[in-house]
């Protein structure tokens, strides 16, 4: 467990973005995928920084889900190095949430036993599980009843409920594919707002990939900017904007200048 | 209210238009009355053959086959089936065996079985357990491998290894699959003993009971038996689905 990076994170979400030193969490370097002889990427480098929340953006197909996977280790990398703090993917704990939440949980289990599942299968004593699934519970400050199925609930719930098996185990990092795009705008609102507590609580770094600017710039640090296949990156775009962000935030010069300008990267390399 | 308890009654329709018609065409003469007595008649001794012994000795003794059979069959199907579907190349590899058999009516099989066994009620058995034993391994099988990636993707992220996925997983996305196989299963043991009591030589039985009333033209004797085969089939069936409705809670949602 890091904890003393974690509340090193906590006490540094605190100050000012411009005071807080940049550490890198995530380093890839000379990664390399292809599917079916067609390269995706090709001699690709990334650095993710520690305790901040970068979006990952590009046209569809670009390979963000992919790329996410491959860090994730969901899918395998040809060839190429991916560590944690300088330590592999197996000595990490990692949280991921998926776009389709229906097909994520276990429809078996109650929704507070999905939640429970990864610290039950480290082993973790009843006593231990029962605590930290009460923690979470009020940190979420969950109104729904969780003795239910997962199918008994809204998708936000649902997704909800995701969110919090994935950091039940206080992950380093969490991972995040579209986790808004099969929600309604109502239920993205609550999510983002979720989302970017537990961030400015536990300063977990945060990976998210979104189709949609808008989410993606909102919850952002950073913005990667990707092209079309073979991929590059366009633009590793730095968003100093201060939290929280609320709803208003979107109208606010500084979101709306990032926005802008994300857009015309977006616009060139679609064009090519 | 009224349009609820009115809907209520629409199952009942069916069969009530069945034994009307049954009723007015024997008698209005349609029909030869030798070959088709009168539903009244025909249940009525169907309930006074039921009060003698020998019409509840040979359900009890379809049902025991039957039952047996489909144990067997479980109890060897369900496992394999899980574990063929676990591992796709060793599926695919027995894939067309399977399929091939499955397509073979199990009656051609009789014969050949009843050089194995004999005359006896081991040959009934093993020969309706085989026929339901394929069907059951062939949906356990297909319901492991079409287990929700997502959901097994999920389990590793959460640092499941493969033994873990595969009993907190793939055992419970099989699960519906499998009552499905297990629904068909006792089916198909049913039919399979009626076959095996008509054909093979037997002393008790639903099937042998059908084939000796038809022999002495005791028609009344051969409908009541029918009708009570087509009970203890749909009666054996509503079990299933009430079982799977109470265990399999999320299938389908
Ligand atoms: N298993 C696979 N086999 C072949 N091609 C794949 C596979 N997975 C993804 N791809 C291809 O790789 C590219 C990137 O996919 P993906 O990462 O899902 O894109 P994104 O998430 O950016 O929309 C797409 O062109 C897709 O068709
Ligand atoms: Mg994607």
């Amino acid at each position: 467990m890091n904890m003393a990076g974690r509340d090193l994170a906590a006490a540094a979400a605190d100050l000012p973005m411009a005071l807080r030193r940049e550490r890198t969490h995530i380093t890839v370097r000379g990664l390399n995928k292809a599917f079916k002889g067609q390269p995706l990427y090709r001699d690709f480098d990334l650095d993710l920084p520690e305790g901040r929340i970068v979006s990952i953006f590009g046209p569809n197909g670009c390979g963000k889900s992919t790329l996410m996977n491959m860090i994730a280790g969901l899918i395998p990398v040809d060839s190429g190095s991916i560590l944690f703090d300088g330590k592999s993917l197996k000595q990490t704990v990692i949280g991921y949430v998926f776009q389709q939440y229906r097909e994520a949980l276990f429809p078996w289990l109650k929704s507070i036993d999905n939640i429970a599942y990864p610290l039950r299968r480290a082993g973790m004593p009843e006593p231990a599980v029962k605590a930290r699934v009460e923690e979470l519970i009020a940190s979420f400050e969950i109104q729904f009843d969780l003795n239910r199925y997962p199918y008994e609930l809204s998708g936000g719930q649902q997704q909800t409920v995701c969110i919090m098996r994935a950091l039940a185990p206080r992950p380093e990092v969490l991972f995040l594919d579209e986790p808004f795009s099969a929600l309604d705008y109502e239920m993205t609102l609550f999510i983002r707002e979720k989302l970017q507590e537990i961030y400015l609580k536990s300063g977990v770094t945060m990976v998210i990939v979104s189709h949609d600017l808008e989410d993606a710039v909102y919850l952002a640090d950073k913005v990667l900017l990707l092209t079309r296949r073979p991929t590059r990156i366009a633009e590793y775009m730095t968003f100093d904007m201060p939290r929280p962000r609320t709803p208003d935030s979107m109208s606010d010069p500084r979101f709306v200048a990032a926005k802008a300008h994300a857009l015309d990267v977006f616009r060139r390399e679609v064009k090519g | 209210m009224e349009t609820f308890d009115a809907r209520r009654l629409l199952p009942i329709i069916g069969p009530i238009l069945f034994f009307a018609v049954w009723y007015l065409a024997v008698a209005y003469g349609l029909v030869n009355k030798v070959l088709f007595p009168s539903p009244f008649e025909t249940v009525a001794h169907l309930f006074t053959s039921f009060g003698k012994g020998g019409m509840q000795v040979d359900v009890a003794s379809t049902f025991l086959r039957t039952g047996t059979a489909f144990v067997i069959a479980a109890a060897i199907g369900v496992p394999i089936g899980v574990a063929l579907g676990a591992s796709e190349s060793a599926y695919r590899s027995v894939e067309f065996l399977i399929d091939f058999f499955r397509s073979t009516p199990s009656s051609a099989l009789i014969p050949l079985f009843l050089l194995i066994f004999g005359i006896t009620d081991a040959n009934k058995i093993a020969i309706a357990s085989f026929a339901a034993f394929l069907v059951i391994l062939f949906n356990s099988a297909y319901g492991v491998m079409n287990a929700r990636k997502t959901r097994i993707l999920a389990a590793r992220v959460m640092g499941s290894n493969s033994w873990q996925i595969f009993k907190d997983v793939l055992i419970w996305e099989s699960l519906s699959q499998t009552f499905v196989g297990l629904r068909t299963g006792v089916s198909i043991a049913l039919v399979i003993v009626i076959v095996a009591e008509m054909f093979i030589g037997s002393e008790t039985g639903l099937g042998h009971r059908i084939i000796d009333a038809q022999q002495v033209l005791n028609v009344k004797d051969m409908y009541a038996s029918i009708l009570i085969t087509g009970a203890l089939g749909y009666l054996l069936n509503l079990a299933f689905l009430l079982l799977e409705k109470r265990f399999i809670h999320w299938s389908g949602k």
